[in-house]
């Protein structure tokens, strides 16, 4: 590899890039955007669902329980109903989003430690039913426990602590910004490579550049170079939103963060790169960075835990960067780990970059046929 | 013919072929380009020029025949090559959206340029292709034949051995490509071996050595003196007060492979030896109540290129 033609290819992309007046937004656009979007809009509690109460039992003990359930703010009563089965009639009416129903029996189920109170879901919408599993974590009189009704789709929830229960739609900012790094930097990185060579080929440069003595390691190489610069920026622009919007901390150390970035960050460049080879148009290019996007996003972790998917899917997800780059940077972020601690994943990203960056160096030909 | 002998040669190709699927692109053709030499290259559009040239810097690999470029043999020591070679493509493919002078340093770092030397040269460059006002201008933004000059001096940015330019002056005026071929020829006369496909016959008649290509056949080649020289005694030149009525007259007359009007006179060639057609001729004329006279005149570049892709149509046919 000659360092000066190396050098001379990363020249080339930044002056080409500081040009790219859209691009240069969006290295700064995207993750600002993003980060707003989901720290804010998936943070947001859901407040003021309306709710119907049919409390059938009608005794202090009852009202009290009811009344707790108010106070929390996530409901608010619109009507009063005798029996449940009024409750199902508006909730399939979707007059209301959450039905609290107290059996004739409340006393009696509360002393034997049965589920004392039903609350009724609108299944439909996931962030109810988010706000209701919300709800069923509240302890009621301390022995009172909630089941949600068979409208909801999720299993009764299991008797109430708060810190075992675990569920991936209400996750707060703080467990979304980390993740959200590695989804934003799977984002554009694959995307920047992704169309570099196709582009090239598209503009007809590509018969000049291989024409000329420059070697394919090298033009590989240095179209990778200048985005791991771009795309440790992002990670500075999401870490310091994160910090100053959302209180996200750090536990483990900084430098560990950008490490584990820069990992996330070549695997996906040289991601890119092989899908440039592969592509014979931008467009398609950019079918192919969807079609690695949406699995990375639904299978690594970042929206449901990993733990309930099946087996294939899992060993699926196993192949994405972003899996083993959220399970670092969560380590790293939230749990103060060491990134020596996780080898695993750090090796698991090394040699996805290097099986993707040797595979687009092979299928790169100095030809035009 | 003279042949030149085999060590002046900087270019030699036997039996090169490349098909792109059924279609037979270049068929088994033969070239000799000696060395410091500008080889004109010639043909129809699709004529397999392009292909024909990328097969010789080793972009393409041919079909079928061998190639032996500067003492390498092509495509497998292709990339030897490269370090030897300039490449200007039919297409402009320097880099739109870097300056003239971006693209030039670009190509002085790949091409490897001493360091130390490559300021100067650009600068020299530069001057020499008059682009001190616009060096830092995008690309992009440049005329076509502004990008035409960019991308020669992106391409003797090294000095190399061997040029191929691909129809390098398409959007050049005429009083710019005159220029332009000064370069040539001072490249030339510097040792540089030129290869240059155009569609000018002007550009053509400068070139030491010329070679005409029709739906990939290599249907001529030479010097453009013996090239016109074979065509002597057939082409002719009619002066009738309706050249248009007389043209009509001509089409298809038996031995008569083409009429073009040139002003008031029009010019016409034959096929076969002159005393049979020009009597035809003269016949054709007569039957149709033309007056006319016709005289012998010197054949040109644009008679053999007519010439020689006319054959190879009847070869066709036949
Ligand atoms: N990659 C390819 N795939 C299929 N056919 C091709 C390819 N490249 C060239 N051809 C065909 O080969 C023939 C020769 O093309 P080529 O570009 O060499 O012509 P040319 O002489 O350079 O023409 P022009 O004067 O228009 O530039 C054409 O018929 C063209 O369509
Ligand atoms: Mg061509």
């Amino acid at each position: 590899m000659n360092l000066r033609r190396l050098w001379a290819v990363v020249l080339k992309e930044l002056r080409q890039m500081r040009r790219d007046r859209i691009t240069l937004a969006m290295i700064v656009g995207i993750p600002v955007m993003q980060l707003v979007l989901f720290g804010y809009a998936i943070n947001l509690n859901v407040r003021g669902l309306a709710a119907g109460i049919a409390d059938q039992a009608n005794t202090a003990g009852s009202r009290a329980a009811v009344m707790d359930l108010l106070a929390t703010g996530v409901v608010a009563p619109v009507v009063e109903t005798r029996t449940p089965d009024e409750l199902v009639a508006l909730l399939r009416r979707g007059e209301i989003s959450v039905g609290i129903a107290v059996p004739p029996d409340f006393e009696q189920r509360k002393a034997q430690g049965r589920e004392a109170v039903q609350v009724m879901v609108d299944g439909s919408d996931t962030s109810v039913q988010g706000a209701a599993a919300q709800l069923a974590q509240m302890p009621l009189d301390g022995s009172a426990r909630l089941r949600e009704a068979p409208l909801a789709s999720t299993p009764p929830a299991a008797p109430i602590d708060v810190v075992a229960f675990y569920n991936p739609e209400r996750r707060s900012a703080v467990n979304i910004v980390p993740g959200l790094i590695g989804v934003i930097l799977t984002m554009t990185m694959v995307l920047f490579t992704g169309v570099s060579i196709v582009r090239e080929r598209e503009r007809g440069n590509m018969e000049l550049l291989i024409a000329t003595p420059l070697s394919r390691t090298e033009l590989m190489v240095g179209k990778v170079l200048p985005f791991i610069a771009i795309g440790l920026v992002q990670t500075t622009v999401i870490l310091a939103l994160g910090l100053w919007l959302f209180t996200v901390p750090v536990r483990g150390s900084v430098l560990d963060v950008y490490l584990a970035a820069g990992l996330l960050i070549l695997a996906n460049l040289t991601l890119g790169l092989m899908i440039s080879t592969k592509a014979q148009s931008q467009f398609q290019a950019m079918q192919m960075t969807f079609f690695v996007f949406l699995p990375s996003i639904l299978l690594s972790g970042f929206m449901f835990p990993f733990a309930g998917m099946p087996q294939v899917v899992r060993w699926l997800a196993e192949v994405l960067p972003l899996t083993h780059f959220l399970r670092l940077i969560r380590g790293i972020m939230l749990r103060g780990a060491g990134l020596a601690e996780m080898w695993i994943d750090v090796a698991a990203l090394l040699a996805f970059t290097a099986v993707m960056m040797g595979a687009a160096i092979l299928r790169f030909h100095k030809r035009l046929d | 013919m003279n042949t030149p002998a085999e060590g002046e040669l900087a270019i030699r190709a036997r039996g090169l072929t490349k098909r792109f699927g059924a279609l037979v692109a270049v068929d088994h053709v033969d070239l000799a380009v000696p060395r410091r030499n500008v080889y004109g290259f010639l043909g129809p559009n699709g004529s397999g020029k392009s292909t024909t040239i990328r097969m010789l810097c080793g972009l393409l690999t041919p079909s079928e025949g061998e190639i032996d470029v500067l003492g390498l043999a092509i495509p497998a020591q292709a990339e030897a090559l490269r370090k030897r070679i300039g490449y200007m493509t039919q297409k402009f493919s320097l880099f739109e959206d870097l300056t003239a002078r971006e693209n030039l340093e670009f190509l002085a770092d790949v091409q490897g340029v001493p360091r130390a030397r490559a300021k100067r040269r650009i600068d020299e460059l530069v001057e020499q292709y008059h682009f001190a006002d616009r060096q830092k201008q995008l690309a992009g933004t440049m005329s076509g034949g502004q990008k035409q000059r960019l991308a020669l001096a992106c391409a003797v940015i090294d000095e190399p051995e061997l040029l191929f330019l691909d129809e390098p002056t398409s959007a050049v005026d005429p009083e710019s490509r005159r220029d332009f071929w000064e370069k040539l020829f001072e490249l030339a006369d510097a040792g540089t071996t030129l290869l240059v496909s155009t569609h000018y016959m002007d550009e053509a008649e400068r070139c030491h050595r010329i070679a005409i290509l029709d739906r990939g056949v290599l249907v001529a080649d030479g010097t453009p003196a013996e090239l016109t020289a074979g065509l002597a005694g057939r082409t002719l030149l009619v002066t009738a007060e309706d050249p248009r009525h007389a043209q009509r007259a001509l089409v298809g007359v038996e031995g008569v492979l083409s009429v073009a009007q040139i002003g008031n006179s029009l010019r016409v060639l034959t096929a076969d030896d002159l005393g049979d057609a020009r009597e035809r001729v003269g016949d054709a004329l007569a039957s149709s109540g033309q007056k006319a006279g016709i005289d012998e005149t010197t054949p040109n570049l644009e008679d053999v290129f007519v010439s020689a892709t006319h054959d190879g149509e009847r070869e066709r046919a036949a």
